[in-house]
């Protein structure tokens, strides 16, 4: 059983369109989840449907979402107060420092972070790359397995079989509850996957279809 | 927001007329245009808090959608497909255009503070 699981996503939503079945498993288990936010998804386009946030708003409209969403979870949330696509400018090492210690104090089994150069937006790219790197410098007797998630159309093509594929279809519930908390953000992003093939009202089945499987790669290092 | 009402956005816009002011200019069609359509492209911009100065403002358009348009000294700042707008913290004048799901494709947005950054 894992001792203590830290996850790892730049945006409010990162963690429940991601890994909220996974993150569910653990808490069943007993495991603490920790949950380490890059940002509060400030530069978002989802404002709700109908609208209710607006550029200046949408901050602190997130991070309440957020924090009902780890409620939901039943997660320890910490921020990492980053802004929304801007990961990829930040110092790649100063980032990697700052999870470092983080990481170190925490002393997780277990970090769940996006897969760097297959999770398609740039904040995923680098969030993930500055964790991978974190735990590379970390003591090599207290490093915790990396779980990296690719999210690109074609990842499986370029890296494979994931070694880990948790199906949460079975207990999708809990995933979509928390994908709802994020009240801004799930009916746009949920409706922009099906362009062109009609919109289906059933939110649920839309994500089920494209969200029930988790899966990830064991990060190898040398 | 609310849909924009052209005359009462035109007097606030005339508001900040030959003062140091601050932008939010913005478009985007989201980080994962392309992702969830292949023949789209991913193409954004944004630029938060630039300090300006302009002699001339004005909104136009069609009841539905508008365009504003601020002469500067050396140059313009301009936006299309505005459709709402908001004073926000009683002072800082937002206008944004937003797509049938509400999402945010355009915004112009001034203020003589600085944004949050």
């Amino acid at each position: 059983m894992e001792k203590h699981v830290v996850v790892i996503y730049p945006h409010p939503d990162d963690e429940s369109f991601g890994a909220a079945g996974t993150i569910a498993k653990f808490r069943e288990q007993g495991v603490p989840v920790t949950y380490l936010c890059g940002t509060l998804g400030e530069m978002g386009r989802n404002m709700g449907n109908p609208t209710f946030a607006n550029r200046e708003t949408l901050p602190a409209i997130r991070k309440k979402e957020l924090m009902a969403a780890c409620r939901t979870l039943d997660m320890e949330l910490r921020l990492l107060g980053y802004r929304d696509k801007t990961l990829e400018y930040e110092n790649r090492n100063e980032v990697a420092q700052h999870l470092k210690g983080i990481l170190e104090e925490i002393n997780p089994s277990l970090v769940i972070t996006h897969y760097p150069e297959h999770a398609v937006h740039p904040d995923h790219n680098a969030l993930g790359a500055a964790t991978v790197e974190a735990v590379r410098l970390m003591d090599p007797e207290s490093r915790p397995v990396v779980w990296a998630q690719a999210i690109t159309n074609t990842y499986i093509e370029d890296l494979g079989k994931p070694d880990i594929i948790n199906d949460v279809r079975e207990n999708f519930d809990t995933k979509m509850e928390a994908i709802l908390c994020h009240k801004s953000q799930a009916n746009g992003v949920i409706r922009s996957w099906n362009q062109s093939e009609g919109i289906s009202d059933d939110l649920k089945e839309q994500a089920k279809k494209r969200l029930g499987v988790e899966q990830f790669y064991i990060w190898k290092y040398e | 927001m609310k849909p924009i009402e052209l005359e009462k956005v035109q007097e606030k816009l005339e508001g900040f007329i030959n003062k140091d002011v601050y932008v939010h200019l913005e478009t985007t069609n989201g980080a994962y245009a392309s992702h969830v359509n292949e023949k789209a492209y991913n193409v954004g911009v944004y630029i938060r808090n630039a300090k300006v100065r302009f002699n001339q403002a004005k909104i136009v358009g069609d009841g539905k959608s508008y365009r504003a348009g601020l002469k500067m000294d050396i140059g313009w700042i301009y936006a299309e497909g505005l459709t709402d707008w908001e004073i926000f913290e009683g002072e800082k004048l937002l206008m944004a255009g937003h797509d049938r799901e509400g999402r945010l494709m355009v915004a112009l947005q001034i203020s003589e503070t600085p944004f949050s950054y």
